[in-house]
C-alpha cells in the first residue's frame, strides 16, 4: 500500500498546508512594528499633522510664522554654517583622505587614522563643545598665555567661539573625519595603472588630476559635501552647549519653541519649523543618493 | 614614481598628518589640561575637580540615569530587533526589505525632529504612565536603532539562519532554543557590538534628554559648567574616555574570526553613520 493511495496519510497533510495558506507568521513581526509605529510613525505624524493645525483646528499660521525676522536669520544662518563647514570639511578631508589612500593600504598607520576617524566622526555634542571652550576658550591655558604675550584673538571682548564662527571651527571637528569614511572608499577605487596610463599617453600630473582623476572623484566629492552639509544642518547639541543667548541656527530655534523655558511654547510654530529642517535634509539626501549611485557605477 | 615626484608626496603626507593631530588631539588635550588645573595663577597640578564629581549629587543622578538607560536601551533593542531579523529571513523575506528601510529611517530624521513629536507623547506618558527617565530608553531605542540593525544584519549575513534554526527543530527544538542556544552564540560578536554602540550613543545623547526636560548625564554636565566649569570639563573627560574604551573594545569586536579583507575598517564603517541623530 503506498502513502499516496492512503486517504488518512494524504489527509494529514492537508490541515498543514491550509495552515500554511492562512499563516500566522506575520505575528512575529508584530512586536517590531508596534514599536516603530509608536515611537517612530506617530511623532513624525504628530509633526507633520501638527504643523498645520492650532487649538482651533487647521491652519497655516504656523508656516506664515516663519518669516518672522529671528527665524529667517536662523534658517539663513543654518545654511550658511552648512555649506561652509561642509565645503570647507570636504576640501580639508579630501586632503587627509589623499594622504591616507597614498600610503601603505595594509599599513597599521592606515588602520590606526582611519579607526581614529570613525571615532571622531562621532565625537559631537557637549564634550566636543566643552573641548573648545577648553582649549581655546577664554578661561584656556592657550588665551591666557597668547593674550598676556600681546596676541589677544579675542579682541574688545568679542568671543567669537560662543556664535556662529565658532561653531563652524568646532564643526570642522566631526565634518573632517567624516568627510574622510565616505570619501576613503573612492579614492581607493582609483587605480594606479590609470595614472600609468596617462604618464605611457604623455600626461602630466595636471592632465591626470584634470581628465582622469578628477571627473572621477567629482561625484563622490560633492556626493559627501551633501552629505556633510545634511550632517551640519540637522546637529543640535553642540550648537546648544556653545551657544546660550538666542537661536542663531535653525534646530536652536526649533528648540525654543518646544520648550517653554524661554518663555515662548508655541508646539505647532516647532513643528512647522522641523518640517521645514527635514524638507532640507531629504531633499539633500536624495541628492545625495543619486550622486552616490553614479560614483558606484563608475568605481567598481 | 619619479623620486622627485615620491619626496613631495611625502613632504605632503607628514605635513597633511602632523596638522591634522594638532587640530584633533590639542582640544582633548586641553581637557585633561583644564581638568586638573589649581586654583588661582601658576597652582600646581590638582586631581581636586575629579574628586569632587562625587559631590554633586544632581551630577551622580544624571550619571546613573544614563548607565541604567544604557544598559535598558541595549538590552531593550537587542531583544527586539534580533528575534525579529531572525524570524523575517525565516518566514517573511518579503518583509526584508521593509524592516531595513524602517530600521535605517531614524538615520534620515534629524534628533531635534523627532523630539519635536516626542514633546507630546512624552507629557502624555509623564501624566499616565511614569515621569521617570527611564522612559526615555523607548526614544533611545529609535535613536539606536540603525545602528543595532546593521551591527546585527551584518552578523546575521554571517551565519546560515536558514540551515541551523531548522537543523535545530528537527532534531526537536523549540522556537526558544533555537534562539537562545543556536542564534545567539553563533552571532555574539555582532550581539556585542550593537550592544557597545547602543552604550556609547546614549551616554553621550543630550538633545532629546535636554529638549524633554530630563536630566541625563550631558544636561547635567552643561548645567554644572554654568557654575563650575573645571568639575564639568572633568565629568565630560571622563565620560569621553569612556566611549573610547568602548569602541577601541569594538574595533577588537569579531575582526579575527571572519577573515575579510578589511576588518577594522568595516567595523567602522558599521559605526559610521550616513547623517547624525544621536550625539550632536
Amino acid at each position: 500500500m503506498t502513502a499516496a493511495g492512503n486517504p488518512a496519510i494524504t489527509g494529514v497533510g492537508r490541515p498543514n498546508v491550509g495552515g500554511r495558506r492562512f499563516s500566522l507568521n506575520w505575528v512575529g513581526a508584530v512586536p517590531f512594528l508596534a514599536y516603530v509605529a509608536i515611537f517612530l510613525f506617530l511623532p513624525t505624524a504628530i509633526i507633520v499633522g501638527g504643523a498645520f493645525a492650532n487649538d482651533s483646528g487647521f491652519t497655516l499660521q504656523n508656516f506664515a510664522n516663519l518669516s518672522r525676522p529671528d527665524v529667517v536669520n536662523a534658517i539663513y544662518g543654518s545654511v550658511i554654517l552648512s555649506a561652509v563647514t561642509a565645503i570647507g570639511g570636504a576640501i580639508l578631508g579630501a586632503l587627509l583622505t589623499y594622504a591616507i589612500a597614498t600610503g601603505n593600504p595594509r599599513g597599521t598607520f592606515r588602520r590606526v587614522v582611519t579607526s581614529a576617524c570613525g571615532v571622531l566622526a562621532q565625537f559631537g555634542g557637549v564634550t566636543l563643545a566643552f573641548a573648545f571652550i577648553a582649549a581655546i576658550g577664554p578661561a584656556s591655558a592657550l588665551y591666557l598665555y597668547l593674550s598676556t604675550h600681546g596676541l589677544d584673538f579675542y579682541p574688545g571682548g568679542d568671543v567669537f567661539l560662543y556664535d556662529l564662527r565658532g561653531l563652524t571651527l568646532v564643526y570642522m571637528y566631526f565634518q573632517i573625519p567624516l568627510m574622510v569614511l565616505i570619501f576613503l572608499p573612492a579614492v581607493d577605487g582609483i587605480k594606479v595603472q590609470w595614472r600609468e596610463a596617462t604618464e605611457s599617453l604623455g600626461g602630466a600630473t595636471w592632465h591626470y588630476w584634470r581628465y582622469i582623476a578628477g571627473p572621477l572623484l567629482a561625484p563622490a566629492f560633492l556626493g559627501s559635501m551633501l552629505l556633510l552639509f545634511a550632517n551640519a544642518l540637522s546637529a543640535y547639541a553642540t550648537a546648544a552647549a556653545l551657544i546660550n543667548q538666542g537661536g542663531p541656527i535653525l534646530p536652536l530655534q526649533i528648540s525654543n519653541a518646544i520648550s517653554s523655558e524661554v518663555g515662548l511654547h508655541e508646539p505647532g510654530f516647532a513643528k512647522a519649523q522641523a518640517v521645514v529642517l527635514i524638507v532640507i535634509v531629504a531633499f539633500v539626501s536624495v541628492l545625495y543618493a543619486v550622486l552616490q549611485r553614479r560614483t558606484a557605477r563608475w568605481l567598481q | 614614481m619619479s623620486r622627485s615626484r615620491r619626496a613631495k608626496l611625502q613632504v605632503f603626507r607628514v605635513v597633511t598628518f602632523v596638522v591634522a593631530a594638532i587640530f584633533f588631539l590639542a582640544p582633548i588635550w586641553f581637557m585633561f589640561e583644564f581638568s586638573t588645573r589649581g586654583n588661582g595663577e601658576n597652582a600646581a597640578r590638582t586631581l581636586d575637580a575629579w574628586k569632587a564629581i562625587g559631590t554633586y549629587p544632581d551630577l551622580v543622578a544624571g550619571i546613573v540615569a544614563s548607565l541604567e538607560l544604557a544598559v535598558i536601551t541595549s538590552i531593550g533593542i537587542l531583544v527586539v530587533l534580533v528575534p525579529t531579523m531572525v524570524w523575517v529571513r525565516l518566514r517573511l523575506p518579503r518583509l526584508r526589505r521593509i524592516v531595513e528601510n524602517i530600521s535605517l529611517l531614524p538615520l534620515t530624521i534629524p534628533a531635534i525632529v523627532l523630539v519635536v513629536g516626542f514633546w507630546p507623547m512624552y507629557q502624555w506618558i509623564g501624566v499616565n504612565l511614569s515621569d521617570s527617565i527611564l522612559t526615555l530608553s523607548f526614544a533611545y531605542a529609535i535613536l539606536v536603532l540603525p545602528y543595532a540593525y546593521r551591527a546585527l544584519d551584518a552578523g546575521l549575513a554571517a551565519i546560515d539562519v536558514k540551515t541551523l534554526s531548522e537543523a535545530a527543530r528537527s532534531l526537536g527544538a523549540s522556537w526558544f532554543t533555537v534562539m537562545w542556544r543556536v542564534i545567539v552564540p553563533n552571532i555574539s560578536s555582532a550581539l556585542l557590538n550593537a550592544g557597545l554602540l547602543s552604550v556609547a550613543l546614549v551616554l553621550g545623547e543630550y538633545t532629546i534628554a535636554n529638549n524633554l526636560l530630563y536630566p541625563n548625564l550631558q544636561v547635567e554636565i552643561v548645567s554644572l559648567g554654568r557654575t563650575n566649569a573645571t568639575v564639568s570639563i572633568a565629568v565630560a573627560v571622563a565620560s569621553l574616555l569612556f566611549a573610547f574604551v568602548l569602541l577601541i573594545a569594538l574595533s577588537f569586536v569579531g575582526g579575527p574570526r571572519r577573515a575579510r579583507a578589511q576588518p577594522q575598517e568595516r567595523l567602522v564603517q558599521t559605526f559610521a553613520r550616513d547623517l547624525s541623530g544621536g550625539q550632536r
